[in-house]
C-alpha cells in the first residue's frame, strides 16, 4: 500500500524560476556533459588565446599573460539546445571586452575555434558589451576538462553550443561563416528565447 | 562518452533503410577503412558525431530535429555495403 504524505508536493520549485526558463526547456540541478569528440588535455605551457582574421594586428596571450588580465565573477543561467537549462551557474572569466580592447576591425562576425577542431559562429556584437567571457573557473574551482577546461567561451544569452569548450581563439570575419553545428542543421544565431534551434526556426 | 558504431545501428537503418553496421567506411582524412559498427560515436551532443577510430577526424554528423535529418558525410570518402 502506498503511503502518501499530505505535505509532499514534489520537488520544490522557485516560482521565479519558470519566468527564467526559455520555451521548450526544463530545469536540471546537475551539469550534463555534452561532447562531440574526445576530451583534449591542454598543456598550459603551450596554451595560447588568439584574436586573428580581420584585425589591424593579431593578438595572442599565453596562459600566464591571460591569467594576469582582470577577471570577473559572473552568475548566469545557461540553456542547452538539447532542452536542459541550469540556473545561477557561477563562473570566473575574462570579459571579451577586455580581450577586444583596442582591436581595430571592420569585422561584424566571429568564428570561435577550439582544441579538437570545434568551431562556432556568432556576430561580434554578441561577444562585446559585457555579454561574454573566456571562463577558467566554475564554482570557484579550475574548470574541469570535461566542462571545457582550461578555458571555454561563456556566452549565456545564446544556446550553450555557442559557449565553445577548450577555446583557443577567435577569428574576426566580414561575413558570417557557419560553425560545426551551424553548418549541419543548427541555427546560425541560436537565441533560446526565440527558440532558434534549427535552420528555419 | 565514446561509444561504437553499433550505438547508431537503428538510426542508420532508419536513414539508409538497410543494415549499415557491416558497411565499410573509408575516412576522407587518413584513408583508414573501418566497418561502421566499429567507428567512434559521440551521442551526448546536439547531434550524433561519428569519428574515425584511426585519426579521430569527423566522419559523419547527423542532426535530427523538426521532422528532418541533416546528414553531413564530408569526412567519409566511400561507403561500401551489400545490397538487400
Amino acid at each position: 500500500m502506498a503511503f502518501i504524505s499530505r505535505g509532499f508536493k514534489g520537488k520544490r520549485r522557485d516560482p521565479a524560476a519558470s519566468s527564467r526558463l526559455p520555451p521548450g526547456q526544463y530545469l536540471v540541478d546537475g551539469f550534463p556533459v555534452l561532447s562531440a569528440g574526445p576530451t583534449p588535455r591542454a598543456d598550459l605551457a603551450k596554451w595560447t588565446f588568439s584574436i586573428e582574421g580581420e584585425v589591424d594586428e593579431p593578438r595572442r596571450w599565453t596562459w600566464e599573460e591571460f591569467r594576469r588580465l582582470p577577471s570577473e565573477k559572473v552568475t548566469v543561467d545557461i540553456h542547452c539546445v538539447t532542452k536542459w537549462s541550469k540556473l545561477d551557474t557561477s563562473w570566473t572569466g575574462v570579459s571579451l571586452d577586455t580581450l577586444l580592447e583596442g582591436v581595430e576591425t571592420a569585422a561584424d562576425y566571429a568564428v570561435v575555434f577550439s582544441d579538437g577542431g570545434y568551431t562556432t559562429n556568432l556576430p561580434l556584437e554578441d561577444l562585446a558589451g559585457g555579454k561574454s567571457w573566456i571562463a577558467f573557473e566554475y564554482d570557484g574551482r579550475p574548470l574541469d576538462p570535461e566542462h571545457g577546461g582550461p578555458a571555454r567561451l561563456l556566452v549565456p544569452h545564446l544556446y550553450f553550443w555557442k559557449s565553445a569548450k577548450w577555446v583557443r581563439g577567435i577569428t574576426l570575419q566580414l561575413e558570417d561563416q557557419p560553425g560545426f553545428w551551424e553548418s549541419n542543421g543548427y541555427h546560425l544565431y541560436g537565441d533560446p528565447w526565440r527558440e532558434q534551434r534549427y535552420w528555419g526556426d | 562518452m565514446k561509444l561504437d558504431g553499433n550505438a547508431i545501428a537503428g538510426l542508420l537503418r532508419e536513414i539508409f533503410t538497410v543494415e549499415m553496421t557491416l558497411a565499410e567506411s573509408t575516412c576522407a582524412g587518413c584513408g583508414a577503412v573501418h566497418p561502421v559498427g566499429r567507428v567512434d560515436v559521440y551521442m551526448n551532443a546536439p547531434g550524433v558525431v561519428v569519428r574515425c577510430p584511426s585519426c579521430e577526424q569527423v566522419l559523419m554528423r547527423i542532426v535530427h530535429g523538426k521532422g528532418r535529418y541533416w546528414l553531413d558525410l564530408a569526412g567519409v570518402r566511400r561507403l561500401e555495403f551489400a545490397d538487400s
